[in-house]
């Protein structure tokens, strides 16, 4: 046992890349994806009957597709209408895409749910537009959604092993090809599960400090 | 898409929902041990289970079936696609189900428990007449949307070769030549599923409002 830990410890340099870019994908497809999610959610809540069913279509659509098939589709689906991506790219678009649709959830969610008297003071105190946005409305949203959205970004982490399938080189994508090369099966996906765990638990400690600063807040 | 196609849909849809009701009947009950446990504040056990929680919460569930797959052969225990692919999603969705349990029993008031016994109800009578009816009714929105988390990741179980909508799906793409139209037929088989708990857990949801506001 300890022989197949000795394996695994020397090929770190493929699992160690693995974890980076397990790490980078949800990193990035966290921050586009709240980006274009904070465009969305303004959309469900449009005066605009069109605009807002559109748009919840589009959310209610994506929270009922699983990623994996999700993955499939854009990987294999979208090159035959011409679209074609790498499995980098294409597991970056279909981690983005789908997310979206949880992240504009989430903020409308969050917005929906804030307390009007602080926005009415503010209206009061004569800010307007942007800058009551910028400084009544957004911290509020932050410290609000930032625990639901730290959720969501383990859950994209979690989401990004399903890659493996089409071959990207993520955390699990090279456990496995370090238990196919040398059958430890044990000591590779337990050493996944580990750095998984390890990526998770750091999330959850940004997480709790955002809990605080809202605790010290009220 | 020819009868024979279609025909391995159907079969595929019987495995998926027979896998994700498996591991959704274990998962309910062995979450809600492991939560009592916790609960309990058992010495050691209790410390272990919030450990098990922890990881398990973490892990993707390909890596942990991949693991179960591979592992347990290795180390003596025979195991089969199937049963790999029920115990990964029991284990994943018992930590999961351990914290909604273990929220609705820390917000649990303890003066119903005082009361139950003074009028001298013993633990297991206490907690099956008093608490369990209460802790599941306030439980239930947070374990059906659970449940529609378990079904949207079945489609990995494919992985280790269970034949289910998914595989199903794979083999037709990779015969025809044309991936789309089977990946669209499976999307379409697993969405009213998805749809279906997504919409009982807001009628649960609006139910419990309605009732806490009369």
């Amino acid at each position: 046992m300890i022989h197949d830990f000795g394996i695994v410890w020397n090929e770190r340099g493929l699992l160690m890349s693995g974890l980076a870019n397990t790490a980078l994908l949800s990193v990035i497809a966290a921050v586009v994806s709240l980006l274009l999610g904070a465009a969305l959610a303004p959309a469900m809540m449009s005066r605009r009957r069109a605009v807002a069913g559109a748009a919840r279509a589009f959310v209610d659509a994506m929270r009922c597709v699983p990623f994996l098939l999700f993955a499939y589709i854009v990987y294999y689906g979208l090159p035959s209408l011409g679209i074609n991506f790498d499995n980098w790219s294409a597991g970056l678009a279909a981690l983005m895409l789908y997310n979206t649709a949880y992240m504009a959830e989430i903020l409308r969610g969050a917005w929906a749910a804030m307390p009007r008297e602080p926005i009415e003071a503010g209206t009061a105190f004569g800010f307007s537009g942007v800058r009551l946005f910028r400084r009544i409305i957004l911290p509020g949203l932050v410290l609000s959604a930032g625990p639901v959205v730290g959720n969501q970004l383990i859950q994209i982490i979690k989401d990004s092993a399903f890659l493996t399938i089409i071959a990207l080189p993520e955390l699990t994508h090279a456990a496995s090809s370090i238990q196919s090369r040398y059958y430890v099966p044990f000591a590779a996906f337990i050493t996944a599960v580990a750095l998984y765990w390890g990526l998770c638990l750091v999330v959850e400690g940004g997480v709790n400090v955002l809990r605080r600063l809202a605790d010290a807040r009220r | 898409m020819t009868p024979g196609d279609i025909a391995a849909f159907a079969q595929g849809a019987v495995v998926t929902v027979a896998l994700s009701v498996a591991g959704i009947l274990i998962g309910l009950p062995v979450g809600l041990g492991l939560a009592l446990i916790r609960w309990g504040k058992v010495p050691v056990i209790g410390r272990l289970v919030a450990l098990y929680v922890s990881i398990l919460r973490a892990t993707p569930l390909v890596t942990l079936l991949l693991l179960l797959f591979f592992a347990l052969p290795n180390v003596g225990v025979p195991i089969d696609p199937y049963s790999a692919a029920i115990l990964a999603l029991s284990m994943n969705t018992s930590a999961f189900n351990c914290e909604i349990w273990r929220a609705a029993l820390l917000a649990f008031p303890k003066d119903q428990l005082e009361a139950a016994m003074s009028v001298g109800m013993s633990a297991g009578l206490r907690f099956r007449r008093i608490v369990l009816p209460q802790i599941a009714r306030a439980s239930l929105p947070a374990l059906v949307n659970e449940m529609s988390l378990l079904i949207k990741v079945t489609p990995v179980l494919a992985v280790v070769g269970v034949v289910d909508i998914t595989r199903a799906a794979v083999r037709i793409g990779a015969e025809t030549y044309e991936p789309l139209p089977p990946f669209l037929v499976a999307i379409a088989l697993y969405a009213p599923i998805i749809f279906g708990l997504v919409s009982l857990q807001r009628f649960i949801e609006r139910r419990h409002a309605a009732a806490e506001a009369a």
